[in-house]
């Protein structure tokens, strides 16, 4: 290859990124342009915070092929891995099912908004796009001796006041955050004594609660016990659960199942009679084996 | 293809940001558009590095990301006691400075 050669691939390299990473570029940045719209379309606050994951994890690999490696690591680390499950974290406090409401409180707000931002985005574009930014120079020569080395070089000397400050930045941020946080407690914790005067002096349930039904086919906390009539009693579960509807509800399955077990032992025991044995009718509500076996027997 | 193209891309996603501010309520969400914004300048800083050649624009976008999560942190804590004192995370109701 001659020296011309190599100097028009310099200049070409100079002007044109790979066709990888063009293609890279316009498959991915559909997926981020996607993921940002439906972080601010979509109406539950989940779904809006699991499209702005995917977006920044499209961002991130889009600093790896900037040859920001450094960055593209901890884009993933810091934001997608940290601030989004904080996000997320937060949204299930405040209520996972905390729907936007969809009525606007400004007449016209939401298309003067949309206006605004399509003016705005139009106004960016047009702004570069005016810009002469034929040429550009690589990050080759600055990545030379590896990007973290490159960035450690920098911050350590240049931008080490700016260093320094992030630090106390950081520092007060975490205190904030505890302060905000942070509920005084405003009247003295009851003692156990006066929890139990209380409770006698209520004299509602003294004893514990009673727990839940224990079955042979559900034993979780979400199934009533019955009582002696059969029907669920309403002190064996708990409200929270009872309030959001998510009582399995088994007496009706248990009184079927015992239905069902008397009709078979009834023309069981019919059919036994018929043939003359004469096996006694008596407790045969639910004691269809012994009764079979009685009946075998004799 | 040019890296011009990212800085494209970042103005995209920018401008969706901060359409997302102004049309959402749920202060999480409006949260949420803010970092996108801040991202979409990493994105910018990125590719104006690798423009120039030089690592400065790194530096930059990786203090961006610093004061990210500390803006987090205390935008995070200011929301949840805003719903612990309001039951809401609705900005239209967090219109006076207390209760």
């Amino acid at each position: 290859m001659s020296p011309a050669d190599v100097s028009t691939l310099a200049a070409s390299a100079a002007y044109q990124t790979s066709t990888g990473e063009a293609v890279q570029f316009w498959v991915l940045g559909v997926v981020a342009v996607i993921g940002a719209l439906c972080t601010i379309l979509m109406r539950k606050a989940v779904h809006s915070a699991l499209c702005l994951a995917g977006t920044m994890i499209v961002l991130a690999v889009f600093y790896l092929a900037n040859g920001a490696y450094f960055l593209g690591i901890v884009q993933i680390v810091v934001y997608t891995g940290a601030i989004m499950m904080l996000f997320l974290f937060v949204v299930m406090l405040v209520g996972v099912s905390a729907a936007d409401s969809l009525q606007e409180t400004l007449k016209g707000q939401r298309w003067l908004a949309a206006l605004c931002g399509v003016g705005f985005g139009v106004l960016l574009i047009a702004g570069i796009a005016n810009a002469s930014l034929r040429s550009w120079n690589g990050l080759g020569h600055a990545n030379a001796n590896g990007n973290p080395q490159g960035l450690a070089a920098l911050i350590f000397t240049k931008y080490v006041f700016a260093f320094e400050l992030t630090g106390a930045l950081l520092i007060t941020a975490a205190v904030g955050a505890m302060v905000l946080t942070h509920r005084e407690r405003v009247e003295r914790a009851k003692t156990q004594r006066e929890q139990s005067q209380e409770r006698v002096r209520k004299g509602v349930q003294l004893p514990p609660l009673p727990a839940p039904g224990v079955y042979a086919r559900h034993n979780a906390v979400d199934v009533a016990g019955l009582l002696p009539d059969g029907t669920p009693s309403d002190l064996t579960v708990m409200q929270t659960l009872k309030g959001r509807g998510q009582i399995r509800d088994v007496s009706q399955e248990a009184i079927a199942d015992l239905k069902a077990l008397e009709q078979r032992s009834e023309s069981r025991l019919g059919r036994e009679r018929g043939e003359g044995t004469g096996a006694g009718a008596a407790g045969r509500e639910d004691r269809e084996g012994r009764e079979t076996t009685e009946g075998a027997t004799r | 293809m040019n890296p011009v193209y990212y800085l494209y891309l970042a103005s995209l996603l920018f401008t969706i940001g901060a359409a997302g501010v102004l049309i959402r309520r749920n202060a999480i969400v409006v949260f949420m558009c803010v970092e996108l914004m801040l991202n979409a300048c990493n994105l910018a800083f990125v590719a104006f590095s690798r423009l120039h050649g030089n690592l400065d624009g790194q530096i930059i976008a990786f203090f961006t990301m610093v004061v990210a999560a500390a803006e987090v942190v205390v935008g995070l804590a200011i929301i949840v006691s805003m719903f612990r004192a309001r039951h809401s995370a609705s900005v239209d109701d967090a219109s006076l400075m207390k209760l």
